[in-house]
């Protein structure tokens, strides 16, 4: 053990991207990118100095929300963002049943698992908004594109959660239900249903509240709910309404998220 | 034993009398409830216009497809809008929820207050759309880049910090106990036991939250926070579904390679 | 060098973990702290660097009071206290080296410590005790890279280059397989030694306590019921700490040469590129 041996030895923490020209090439490539973007937003200082005007307004209008100017609009807004979330998730949960099965490459043959697949991508791939301007077109303004559109969006969500979690059950159940000589259908039902249903029935609760907070927003693209009330209020700078219906909408998202995670807790 | 007798309970549930009818009382007002809602929302439905929902289908198809292909040239801009307000306010809200993580987690906070204020500052975030977001930024600091960029920021804090505070609560006591004996401030405990243990959850939630907001950024345009929303929605108040079609292509495609990206990286991480 | 006065600790959930304990450690001495399961070791070596709060009491170390001490006197004085855990406690996804200057927090400021800029002082100390437990080669590994003895080393190093007057010890051989606990035993009693620090070992194995501690505390109920040499811990007093038991067995397997001598060549083996 010889101290002076050692007390040249220099220590540096090792780089957490060993090759020191890759390490160069990502820290060159993200400053050169955050400066083109930052400098890409325009900033209008006269806009944002009006702005914090209009902000003390929102505030006020916070503190002394205007509950009663317009409550029929958003009563009428709320019942239909309430019904839309129901429906829509009980059609999803209905319909992401099948799919997820066969969107599960243990469970479908080739052609369906792709139809499977490539609808959950598209589902996913677009925001709900987007969706519901393509169902307002076919169906007309109206809560009825609303209620499709949080349905479709349900399926992808749960569908694809729903093909995984098939797609990792325990294979010696399905075996042990198929040797006894049960259809595809009992196989299902006995073998891989009780592996999966409690899943899904928290997610599908899960998912309820996801519809809650998006049936808030595709009525500004006209399919129904709470949300072309409020852009409204927006548009106008009726900041005294527009706090009336947030504070509604954020204490019914907080209401049911509590009750469903107790839901979902005693699930478990 | 009063044990064995409830676990019996449990056991036997399919077959308790009790449990029977209660199953079938839950599924009957499920079912009236659902049935309820439908007529409401039937009622505001004009069928008429659902009837030719077919044909309204097939004339979108018709008009959307091909798509024009050309329109792709006036589509960078906004693409790389979008891009930046996905990013660029993941990375608002990843600074802003940082700290408030470490100030709601039970055993990092300083004060049960301070607590209970970061937890609000949370579930507000989290109940608010951010579109919503995007609404009330419009309406406050007008329509641009500006109001998308803090629109992802304001509904990423949420997101970010529940799932950053949820991991901070995970942490194991021991190495911080560690820390802690050497003399450390409470800074350098931070950095030092906390954040290592922490750092590959952190990582993960962030990308995740991008690659959630590439998708979410595409519609804020639509009330006029900048993005390939803008110009969506003049494509489709001029009915040009040609372009619209071409947005769409666009949307899928980004939408596809952020998402493909983020698993990449969540991948590397673990 | 530490003095102990009718420390008491409750927790809030009613636990009585400590009933009042009077302890005093001289220089140099190595102490084992044995006693059943709950009865209050823990709490009792975590009360002194106050990781725990104790409830009522005082904490002499040499002559600073520990219990009225303010944050900043407290981080000070617990630069002078190393503490060896029983799951090693290393943050994993931290190298080696930087488990072992994690010692040295106490003597850096914030931004030094998290740009990784030690004195070359403190490198030079780091590497020397990497090479004295036999881990320099590991300087850059991932602490969660290493094996179980290998974690306690670096545990060991991590306590002793704090350059503390006292090491807390608590359980480090209890996830252990029982030959590399009488290597970290070995090892921390040497270095003790060496250093000069007295220590404070709180473990539950008394053959190992008897072999490598000189003097023996027993605790039972938050209670010292025992405190001597270690040749004076007899069935009778074993009785006293842990209730009712045949102890035969327990010093029959510590008698035997043959076993003892055994261990001894294999550990001598196992460590000779070290020592």
């Amino acid at each position: 053990m010889s101290i002076k041996a050692n007390s040249t030895r220099r220590w540096r923490p090792p780089p957490l991207i060993s090759d020191p020209r890759l390490r160069w090439l990502i820290i060159i490539g993200v400053v050169v990118y955050l400066y083109f973007a930052l400098s890409s937003i325009n900033i209008n200082v006269d806009r944002l100095i009006r702005g914090l005007d209009r902000g003390s307004r929102m505030f006020a209008g916070f503190l002394q929300p205007d509950f009663t100017t317009r409550w029929r609009d958003i009563q009428a807004g709320l019942i239909e963002s309430l019904t839309m979330t129901v429906v829509s998730t009980v059609i999803g949960v209905i319909i992401s049943i099948p799919i997820g099965f066969g969107a599960a490459r243990n469970m479908a043959p080739m052609p369906i698992y792709l139809f499977c697949r490539g609808l959950i991508t598209i589902s996913r791939t677009f925001q709900e908004v987007i969706i519901a301007i393509v169902f307002v077109v076919m169906f007309g303004f109206g809560p009825l594109a609303g209620v499709l559109t949080l349905s479709f969006a349900t399926i992808g969500f749960l569908a694809k959660l729903l093909a995984e979690d098939i797609e990792e059950i325990d294979a010696a159940q399905v075996e042990a239900t198929r040797t006894t000589g049960a259809s595809w259908l009992q196989t299902v039902t006995y073998g891989v249903l009780p592996q999966v249903s409690p899943r899904l029935v928290g997610l599908s609760i899960y998912r309820f509240d996801i519809n809650l907070r998006e049936s808030a927003i595709v009525g500004v693209v006209g399919a129904g709910g709470i949300g072309a009330t409020l852009q409204t209020a927006f548009t106008r700078y009726d900041f005294d309404i527009a706090s009336a219906i947030l504070i509604i909408i954020i204490a019914l998202v907080m209401t049911t998220e509590i009750v469903s995670s107790h839901i979902r807790r005693r699930l478990q | 034993m009063p044990v064995s007798l409830e676990q019996d309970r449990r056991v036997w549930q399919r077959y308790d009398r009790a449990t029977v009818l209660k199953r079938w009382a839950w599924w009957i007002v499920s079912t009236v409830v659902v049935i309820g809602c439908w007529q409401i929302i039937s009622g505001a439905t004009r069928w008429e216009f659902v009837a030719d929902a077919p044909q309204q289908l097939a004339q979108l198809v018709r008009r959307a497809f091909p798509p024009r292909w050309d329109y792709m040239s006036q589509l960078w801009k906004p693409l790389w809008d979008t891009v930046n307000i996905a990013t660029l306010g993941t990375l608002l809200g990843l600074i802003i929820a940082l700290p408030i993580a470490f100030l709601a987690a039970r055993n990092t906070t300083p004060h049960p207050v301070i607590r209970i204020i970061a937890l609000l500052i949370i579930v507000v975030s989290r109940s608010v759309n951010s579109l919503i977001w995007a609404l009330i930024l419009v309406a406050l600091i007008g329509p641009g880049l500006l109001a998308g960029i803090i629109a992802i920021g304001l509904r990423s804090i949420g997101f970010i910090g529940k799932l950053f505070y949820e991991a901070i609560e995970e942490t194991s006591i021991e190495p911080i106990e560690a820390i802690t004996a050497t003399g450390a401030s409470r800074f350098q405990v931070l950095t030092y036991a906390y954040l290592p243990q922490v750092l590959p959850a952190f990582t993960g939630v962030t990308v995740f939250r991008w690659d959630i907001n590439i998708r979410e950024s595409t519609v804020l345009g639509l009330v006029g926070a900048g993005g390939l929303g803008i110009a969506l929605n003049a494509s489709i108040n001029a009915l040009q579904w040609d372009r619209a079609g071409m947005i769409f292509v666009v949307i899928f495609v980004m939408v596809l390679i952020s998402e493909w990206l983020s698993a990449r990286v969540r991948k590397a991480i673990i | 060098m530490l003095r102990l006065e009718q420390i008491v600790k409750k927790y809030p959930t009613g636990d009585h973990a400590l009933r009042g304990v009077d302890l005093e450690v001289p220089e140099h001495q190595v102490m084992a702290l044995i006693g059943p399961s709950g009865a209050g070791k823990s709490t009792l070596i975590r009360c002194i660097n106050r990781l725990v709060e104790p409830t009522s009491g005082r904490i002499w170390l040499k002559d600073l009071e520990m219990v009225s001490l303010n944050a900043r006197e407290l981080r000070r004085a617990r630069r002078r206290i190393g503490m060896i855990f029983q799951e090693y406690a290393l943050v994993e996804r931290l190298t080696v080296m930087e488990n072992v200057l994690s010692g040295r927090l106490g003597y850096v400021g914030f931004w030094q410590s998290w740009f990784r800029r030690f004195p070359q002082t403190d490198i030079d100390h780091a590497f020397m005790l990497l090479d004295r437990v036999g881990l320099a080669e590991f300087a850059d590994k991932r602490a969660d890279a290493l094996s179980g003895g290998q974690r306690q080393r670096v545990g060991i190093a991590r306590a002793l280059i704090q350059q503390p007057d006292l090491l807390l010890v608590d359980e480090p051989t209890a996830s252990l397989d029982p030959k590399t606990s009488r290597q970290i035993m070995r090892l921390i009693t040497e270095l003790a030694r060496e250093r000069n620090l007295a220590v404070i070992i709180n473990i539950h194995d008394v053959p190992l306590a008897q072999m490598f501690a000189q003097r023996i505390v027993g605790l039972r109920q938050g209670t010292l019921v025992y405190d001597g040499t270690p040749e004076g811990l007899t069935a009778d007093r074993l009785t006293d700490i842990y209730g009712e038991e045949n102890w035969e067995g327990q010093f029959k397997a510590e008698e035997d040469p043959a076993t003892e001598a055994q261990a001894q060549i294999a550990d001598a083996r196992r460590f000779d590129p070290v020592v």
